[in-house]
């Protein structure tokens, strides 16, 4: 990757520009006060400039098609091209055209509703949340639909265990509902021990990820899933983790009753960079009723998306789905017995689709940060890490499915140059990245002084 | 195995690695997993389909698809897509990226939403922006629970009746989990200034559900008098010509930015947009970007202000967000670089006079009234039919045309973009003469 | 180590309170302000604020991190210092002549249960 120094807005020069448009017979008649009176500062630039410049900012950034990208939590698999191939096939349809005229896309959205229960194990599906984050506050506020059918309106409180996701409490908190944290046991799991005096007539449900955050399965989840149910609560499925059980284990079947799934993980989209997402959320039978009344985004979900997730299941068929789960867990327990002999395997246990380092067995004063920025030397993409907070030096690895042996081999080899490194001269791996288009950013000065705009000179 | 494109696995890769493992078999890596919920039976989806198969599904879905001149808006526009924007946003280092968690090897997304930003607050006019929200609708929601987390112990937002249908959906929906107090009112100023509200915040569309551009002036004061904040819904490819949020002085600006060159599609993915004042940037929900330095001193972009997101403040964050629509983030900011302000002018010039031609033409059969006849539009106005609705709307869908959308008043709505010809407004207009209504 | 001054008043939330002319003068320990590592914000709530014991009054933020501020006592806010909004660094300079915010008490037996420099040592490790 190659250093490039420009904004947009310094490639301007007034009269220039690289729109395409026919000429108006004349200009908007302005009369009377509403129209814009301040200048419209927008860059000044011809159709090369622009082409040019994009093309260079993408060469300083790293995507799954650059690179191994083992980012826990985000299961950054290959993003098939027939995916994007088709969804230009769509374009030029209006989110209110007469159903008449969109029979396809509705029978698009039947045939995903009816392939993702049939995954999960849920009954039918909403496509309107548009990314995970989404998608949990949608179930949320299922679950109290739910509730208050009832006229059960005292169930105010979310279990929320330690290890979630940050995402979970947020949502809770944006659903109007108290967040209650139930602690993990030294092995990772929920404590059921602690679980059990939560449990009451206030307590609308607990959000799980099953596995969870340390990529352990919740082996207790049939005895959590009664025991909350025999509360009154509703369990709901955060399914960021889906990946490792997809074709193996469904959670419907594990007793939940309200999950949402990222279409920008399991089901093979691309992240753009941070979006857009997609985050439906399913149901079991009960809640059915209550599935289109959450009026969450502006029209039908991000369809684009949608058509994507619906193109890669059609590709992975009845024959592969079986395996996509199995081997993401088969590549990150790999990883993690090749690795545990100079990182800190804090919890020793099979993984699923990811596990967690607790930093360097022999750090000599490297801390995970260090480690994660000198593997960008070496052209890997670092893991999630600090989270998930239950360990100083986390280092969350996803290696996901469709990455080869040799791909995991060339990691392993480097990690275990980086564990050679730190013991060595850990100089270098505090002041890496060195092999990048910027070294370490003063991220201090970013926050204590904000420049969030571009201002002329 | 090892015939799947996606999986790189070898018979004989599997093993290896099962062997370092020390694990007799794929499944014995679920031994974790209680047998009764390991999944025997098949699942019930399709065979695996080639490439070829795959393309066939969707010809014979798209073709069950009617593709219609859109005559229509209601928060869907079908303006232009300059064809460099699908070049750009296809690049696999775009596209297969992530939230730029490793800034290091992200400062072509960090750069490209520093632009977008900065190229938000020129259309608001507002001081900060952030990199950007799921659609329009959601961040007019991220924008009331922000009045009420601005303004303490005050929990009551006035919504404009105004304001298109889905977003006040959206709103309803956010306020009633969030136990917001949400008041509709076409009389926006009337309710403020009763002053028996514990007012948080008052939202008002720039261009209302008529595609009448509204005026706000002295709205801000009397909002600001009874210590609320006021926000805008804004069609951004509009504040190029119509008067800003900034010049109105709101406080926060958001919408969608559908408008700028992102196709249809359905509804979707599109790209919600927001902006505020300065003393307001630690309320953005939202990632945000910032620039620095690195240790070398060369000019760097990182993710900052992060200690107002959920994976710090978990339940006290300012929003559950996470993801934004970085994506379309970059679609737009690449159709902003193309059309530059002199495009902007001559697009809306363009809405402006086919709109106004069209609804000239349709006043002249004398089947439609105005409604409003004193106020300004830009692409999108409603009359008064003075025929069947339903009959009309078929004649047009038998033409191929997709437009006369009727409103909860009663009115029907027509929209005309720069993509609309005069021979496409002739034509339309013809249908309707010789619809026999 | 971090620095514990005698003669102060700690809360288990990490502030310091210091009663000065019968206003209590509130800030946050060293220990605090070296858990939090670069300090690049301080969000303090208005003069004429009604605030509570033990309730939050507003928050301090690193690059990685933020934590609420806990009143230790109920009152009033006098004072807020302004410096802090564009030099939040102060906090980290010396945490205990960076004071926050200056509150008219309400109940000054409130003060009573507040630790001092030798039980605070104790939970500041």
């Amino acid at each position: 990757m190659r250093y490039y120094d420009k904004l947009i807005f310094e490639l301007s020069r007034p009269g220039r520009s690289a729109f395409s448009l026919p000429r108006p017979e004349k200009d908007i008649p302005a009369c009377g006060n509403i129209w814009r009176e301040s200048a419209l500062d927008l860059p000044e630039v011809s159709e090369p400039d622009v082409v040019r410049h994009y093309t260079n900012l993408s060469q300083m950034n790293f995507g799954v098609d650059t690179g191994f990208y083992p980012l826990g939590s985000c299961t950054m698999k290959y993003n098939p091209k027939i995916n994007e191939e088709i969804v230009s096939m769509f374009g030029g349809l209006h989110p209110l055209q007469p159903a008449s005229t969109t029979q396809g896309v509705r029978d698009i959205y039947s045939f995903m509703d009816k392939a993702l229960a049939e995954i999960t194990g849920m009954k039918h599906f909403t496509f309107l949340p548009c990314a995970g984050a989404h998608g949990e506050l949608t179930g949320l506020m299922l679950i109290r639909e739910y509730h208050m059918s009832r006229g059960d309106s005292a169930r105010t409180k979310i279990i929320v265990p330690d290890s979630a996701h940050g995402t979970n409490p947020a949502s809770a908190a944006v659903c109007g509902l108290d967040v209650v944290v139930v602690k993990s046991r030294p092995d990772g799991l929920v404590d059921i021990e602690a679980l059990k005096p939560l449990l009451g007539p206030d307590i609308a449900g607990i959000m799980l990820t099953n596995p969870n955050t340390l990529g352990l399965f919740e082996k207790d989840i049939k005895q959590i899933a009664e025991l909350v149910h025999g509360c009154g609560g509703l369990l709901y499925y955060d399914g960021a983790n889906m990946n490792p059980l997809m074709g193996v284990v469904r959670p419907g079947d594990m007793g939940f009753d309200v999950m949402h799934l990222n279409l920008h993980k399991t089901f093979s989209t691309p992240h753009g960079g941070g979006g857009p997402g997609s985050g439906p959320v399913g149901v079991c039978e009960r809640l059915v009723p209550f599935l289109e009344k959450p009026r969450v985004s502006g029209f039908h979900g991000n369809f684009g998306v949608i058509l994507r997730a619906c193109a890669y299941i059609l590709s992975l068929g009845r024959e592969n789905v079986k395996l996509a789960g199995r081997l993401s867990t088969l590549a990150a327990n790999y990883i993690k017995e090749s690795l545990k002999d100079c990182f800190k395997l804090p919890i020793e246990s099979v993984c699923k689709h990811e596990f967690v380092f607790d930093g360097l067995l022999e750090p000599n004063g490297v801390t995970t940060l260090d480690v994660a920025k000198r593997l960008l030397d070496y052209g890997f993409h670092a893991p999630t890490i600090y989270f998930p907070l239950l360990f100083h030096e986390a280092l969350m690895i996803e290696p996901t499915e469709t990455e080869s042996l040799q791909t995991l081999d060339a990691f392993i080899e480097v990690m275990h140059k980086i564990a050679a490194e730190a013991a060595g001269d850990p100089e270098l791996l505090k002041s890496a990245p060195h092999d990048t288009p910027i070294s370490r950013p003063d991220e201090t000065t970013a926050a204590r002084q904000p420049i969030l705009k571009y201002s002329k000179v | 195995m090892g015939t799947f494109a996606y999986f790189p696995h070898t018979e004989e890769d599997i093993r290896v690695m099962l062997e370092r493992i020390g694990a007799p078999s794929l499944d014995a890596l679920y031994s974790d997993v209680p047998e009764e919920f390991i999944r025997k039976e098949e699942y019930d989806l399709p065979s695996a389909m080639t490439e070829d198969q795959v393309r066939a599904w969707f010809e014979s879905m798209a073709a069950r698809n009617t593709r219609l001149k859109v005559f229509a808006g209601a928060g869907a526009y079908d303006h232009y897509t300059p064809s460099v924007i699908p070049y750009i946003t296809s690049r696999s280092e775009f596209l297969t990226a992530y939230t730029p968690y490793q800034c290091e090897i992200s400062q072509g997304t960090l750069r490209y939403i520093f632009e977008w930003q900065t190229m938000i607050c020129a259309l608001t006019g507002l001081d900060v922006a952030n990199a950007s929200m799921y659609d329009g609708p959601t961040a007019a929601a991220e924008a009331m629970r922000m009045c009420v987390a601005s303004t303490r112990k005050r929990n009551t937002v006035v919504a404009s009746s105004g304001l298109l249908p889905n977003v006040l959906e959206v709103l309803r929906t956010y306020a009633h989990y969030s136990g917001i107090n949400l008041v509709e009112t076409w009389d926006v100023a009337e309710a403020v200034a009763e002053g028996t509200l514990d007012l948080a915040g008052v939202i008002v569309p720039s261009i209302n559900r008529y595609g009448l551009i509204e005026s706000h002036l002295g709205l801000s004061d009397l909002v600001h008098g009874m210590g609320g904040l006021l926000v805008e819904y804004c069609d951004p490819s509009a504040l190029a010509v119509v008067k800003t949020p900034a010049e109105w002085g709101a406080d926060i600006a958001v919408g969608d930015g559908q408008t700028l060159g992102i196709p249809l599609c359905y509804g979707g993915p599109y790209v919600g947009f927001m902006a505020c004042r300065t003393d307001l940037m630690r309320k953005l929900p939202g990632r945000i970007v910032g620039q620095t330095h690195d240790a070398q001193g060369r000019r760097a972009f990182v993710l900052t202000l992060q200690a107002r997101e959920q994976h710090i403040r978990r339940e006290k964050a300012t929003s559950n967000i996470c993801s934004n629509e970085s994506l379309m983030a970059l679609w737009c900011t690449v159709y902003l670089s193309l059309m530059g302000p002199e495009g902007m002018r001559r697009l809306n010039a363009l809405c402006y006079e086919g709109s106004h031609y069209l609804k000239e033409e349709l006043l002249a059969t004398g089947l439609f009234s105005d409604p409003f006849p004193d106020r300004e539009f830009l692409k999108e106005f409603v009359l008064t039919p003075r025929c069947d609705v339903p009959k009309l709307q078929q004649a047009l869908l038998d033409a191929g045309i997709f437009g006369a959308l009727a409103t909860e008043e009663g009115y029907v709505s027509f929209c005309v973009t720069e993509r609309r010809t005069r021979e496409e407004i002739d034509n339309l207009v013809k249908v309707i003469m010789e619809a026999g209504l | 180590m971090s620095r514990i001054i005698e003669g102060l008043l700690y809360s288990k939330s990490h502030e310091w309170v210091k009663v000065e002319d019968g206003l209590a003068v509130i800030g946050v320990s060293d220990f605090a302000q070296s858990e939090m590592g670069d300090i690049t914000y301080v969000d303090l709530p208005s003069e004429g604020d009604e605030i509570q014991a033990g309730e939050e009054f507003g928050a301090l933020e690193s690059v990685k991190a933020s934590s609420d501020l806990y009143s230790p006592v109920s009152g009033t806010v006098e004072a807020v210092n302004e410096e802090l909004e564009s030099a939040p660094e102060l906090v980290n300079q010396d945490a205990y002549a960076a004071w926050i915010i200056k509150v008219r008490m309400s109940d000054a037996s409130e003060l009573e249960s507040l630790l001092d420099a030798a039980a605070y040592a104790k939970i500041a490790e």
